[in-house]
């Protein structure tokens, strides 16, 4: 029978990383992420599956390490808030350069600046649009339940190690500090190195006998080379936007007006769309899943079928650029958000829809 | 005997070391960097470590020392080759992991990266190039700039009262609990090479015991930077990098003396 | 008393010319060519005293480019 625990979103990640076989786990604290590197401290996982946590002394030596230890072909992960995902942009951009494999997890409050502890949206261009220097992507999954946070634990890294991109998780102070049920996933073995030497043959593991040296550098002074790599990593996002894409889609079928939300606002939304029906308007509700790709094919459908796209977001507009950009016709399409950490109701939400499309 | 009988395999004393490969190395003429990473491919080869030897390259000159030094390398973001290399040697205990850092990389940037992962202790081997400049970048003023030596950035001279002094990290790193050997050495004689050998050698052995973290800075010369040329610039630093930098062991706390 | 005879070779390619080779060494045995260049140009080290050579090799270990090859016989 499969055990149901109640717990913290953020303590969800650390038991679903030991339980995945991490590696590594770089952190520094920050609210209201510290549950996680608290957490690891406290469960020891490298008395149990030889995982090594270690608090670093700052979020940019922390993505840095993970640049180490993802380079040796280990499964290895951060986690921060806003201001330190900012700090860590530098060193993203050097493991998408490098195509490495990491799992990063921005449980995001509000900013701008060092902003405020609570709950927020406002990082979704920093995450889907790069972040950091140069043209790359992040493959990113918004989780909207603290079952999410400890699955995308594993997905993330699947796909990270599928693609060689590091994954971000883009969560926020609601999915991180409540508290839920969650089932976690069974206990797997790390990786021997022999499985690493396999599967990453191009890891900076110590050259064995009978193979080249193995040269992690994102370093091409050769421009001709440079414009290849990059050419390279775009047919590479292009290859994981047709296959990655993931949404959740509810009460869409015969829906007059769509709600787009990700992350906990979601759950928010579904509640004002069930409330929208109770009053007899049609309402359907489209959650991307992963925010990078952005579930483009299936705005431009759904907007050939509503009145009008309501986007709802903790913040002042960012994913309703993506969702504009992705129209199939010229449905209007609103916004609603509160920001400074403000979590809107569901009744905040219909209210808004029926403001904005004029419904009676 | 002519030159030609002596010239066999058998008679050799002195040869670039195999892990040092056939690639010219892009440094200036007279580069103390070119006599370290023969030092360092020498050290590696002489222990048989070239098949656990993992290196992280910095950001300045030797941004491409893997391209000359025939082991894994990494080349880590500027001044944060200490904090790869601390996740490389914890996720890897079983290598040999090194940093190569110049002075800015060091002792600018990523000062925070390097005192913290010596005060952790990282069975890491840290070699420190400082010649006083930015070089890769054309010679701008570093943290270990000497007073009044002029550079791109201090065209007059650095001036403390503007410029701050030059910063002496080595020192610095020594008074940590977590470094065992902190050593500074010079490459600008034959005597002064083999020393600074010994050094990295102890140093490299020194990360395989889980001593601790481990030191070696070079006092070196960057003749373009410095505009001398390569043997002027080693009487320089003699004269005036020695004052501030003075070579010798400033810590060890191995039964290993040097 | 044994005769201790050296000599080098020096890789004229890979040499830049720098000089530190011919100040090391303490039996002048070594000078930079004064017209030749090497294939990016450089005058290159070169052994114009080759006789003096005791092979103690402070050439080689000083050289930062890694070019020279020193050989040792002690003939008894």
């Amino acid at each position: 029978m499969e055990e149901v625990r109640l717990m913290k979103g953020n303590e969800a990640i650390a038991h679903a990383a030991i339980r995945y076989g991490v590696d590594g786990y770089f952190g520094y604290p920050i609210t209201p992420q510290s549950e996680i590197l608290e957490t690891l401290e406290e469960l020891m996982p490298w008395e149990t599956t030889g995982m090594v946590v270690l608090q670093a002394e700052s979020e940019v030596a922390a993505i840095n390490m993970v640049y180490g230890g993802a380079s040796t072909g280990k499964a290895v992960m951060t986690s921060s808030s806003s201001p330190g995902v900012s700090l860590k942009q530098e060193g993203i951009s050097y493991i998408a350069a490098g195509e490495l494999p990491a799992l990063i997890i921005n449980c995001m409050r509000g900013g701008p600046g060092l902003g405020t502890l609570q709950p927020s949206q406002a990082d979704y261009f920093q995450a889907t649009k790069g972040g950091g220097h140069g043209d790359y992507h992040l493959i990113v999954l918004a989780p909207a339940t603290v079952q999410e946070m400890a699955d995308f634990v594993g997905l993330g890294f699947d796909l990270a190690y599928k693609w060689r991109n590091p994954v971000l998780m883009l969560a926020d102070g609601v999915v991180g500090q409540m508290m839920e049920k969650v089932v976690l996933p069974e206990q797997r073995p790390r990786r021997t190195e022999r499985e690493i030497a396999e599967q990453c043959p191009w890891a900076v593991t110590g050259r064995p006998e009978g193979r080249g040296p193995n040269v992690l550098t994102t370093l091409e002074l050769d421009p001709l080379k440079m414009e290849q790599h990059n050419l390279h990593l775009q047919k590479k996002y292009d290859a994981i936007s047709a296959e990655e894409v993931r949404y959740e889609e509810i009460d869409t079928e015969d829906a007059e007006y769509l709600v787009m939300a990700f992350g906990s606002v979601a759950r928010i939304c579904q509640k004002a769309v069930e409330e929208a029906r109770e009053q007899g308007i049609k309402v359907g509700l489209l959650r991307p899943i992963t925010l990078w790709p952005f579930p483009a094919e299936a705005v431009a459908r759904l907007s050939n079928k509503v009145k009008g796209i309501l986007v709802v977001e903790l913040n002042a507009g960012q994913m309703i650029e993506d969702v504009r950009l992705n129209l199939d016709t010229r449905v209007p399409v609103h916004h609603f958000g509160r920001m400074g950490g403000i979590v809107m109701d569901p009744d905040e939400v219909l209210g808004a829809l029926k403001e904005k499309f004029n419904i009676q | 005997m002519t030159p030609e009988q002596i010239k066999k395999p058998e008679n050799v004393v002195a040869q670039r070391p195999a892990l040092l490969n056939d690639n010219t190395m892009h440094y200036c003429p007279g580069c103390s960097h070119g006599v370290v990473h023969k030092l360092v491919a020498e050290v590696i080869e002489e222990m048989g470590a070239e098949h656990i030897a993992i290196g992280v390259a910095p950001v300045g000159c030797a941004v491409m020392a893997y391209n000359y030094i025939d082991v894994d390398w990494i080349e880590a973001a500027h001044g944060r080759a200490p904090a790869v290399a601390t996740a490389v040697k914890r996720l890897n205990p079983s290598r040999l992991v090194f940093t190569y850092q110049g002075d800015g990389d060091l002792a600018a940037i990523g000062t925070a990266e390097t005192i913290h992962a010596a005060n952790r202790g990282e069975n890491i081997a840290i070699i420190f190039i400082n010649n006083g400049i930015y070089g890769m970048t054309g010679g701008q003023m570093a943290p270990t700039t000497l007073e009044g030596m002029v550079t791109a950035t201090t065209p007059y001279g650095r001036r403390v009262d503007l410029n701050g002094h030059h910063l002496n990290i080595s020192p610095l790193l020594a008074q940590l609990e977590g470094t065992c050997y902190v050593t500074r050495q010079s490459v600008h004689t034959a005597a002064a090479v083999r020393k600074a050998k010994k050094a990295i050698r102890q140093a490299f052995e020194n990360s395989m015991k889980g001593l601790g973290t481990s030191v070696v800075e070079i006092v070196s010369t960057c003749s373009s930077g410095w505009k001398l040329t390569p043997a002027k610039a080693n009487d320089w630093m003699v004269e005036h990098m020695f004052e501030a930098y003075p070579v010798g062991d400033i810590k060890n706390t191995t039964t290993q003396k040097s | 008393m044994p005769k201790i005879t050296g000599a080098v070779e020096i890789d004229r390619d890979r040499c830049k010319g720098c000089d530190l080779c011919v100040v090391a060494c303490p039996c002048s045995v070594l000078a930079l060519e004064t017209h030749d260049v090497n294939n990016r140009g450089y005058h290159y080290a070169a052994d114009v005293n080759p006789e003096a050579c005791i092979g103690c090799a402070a050439c080689a270990t000083v050289c930062p480019d890694g070019c020279i090859t020193v050989y040792r016989v002690v003939e008894k």
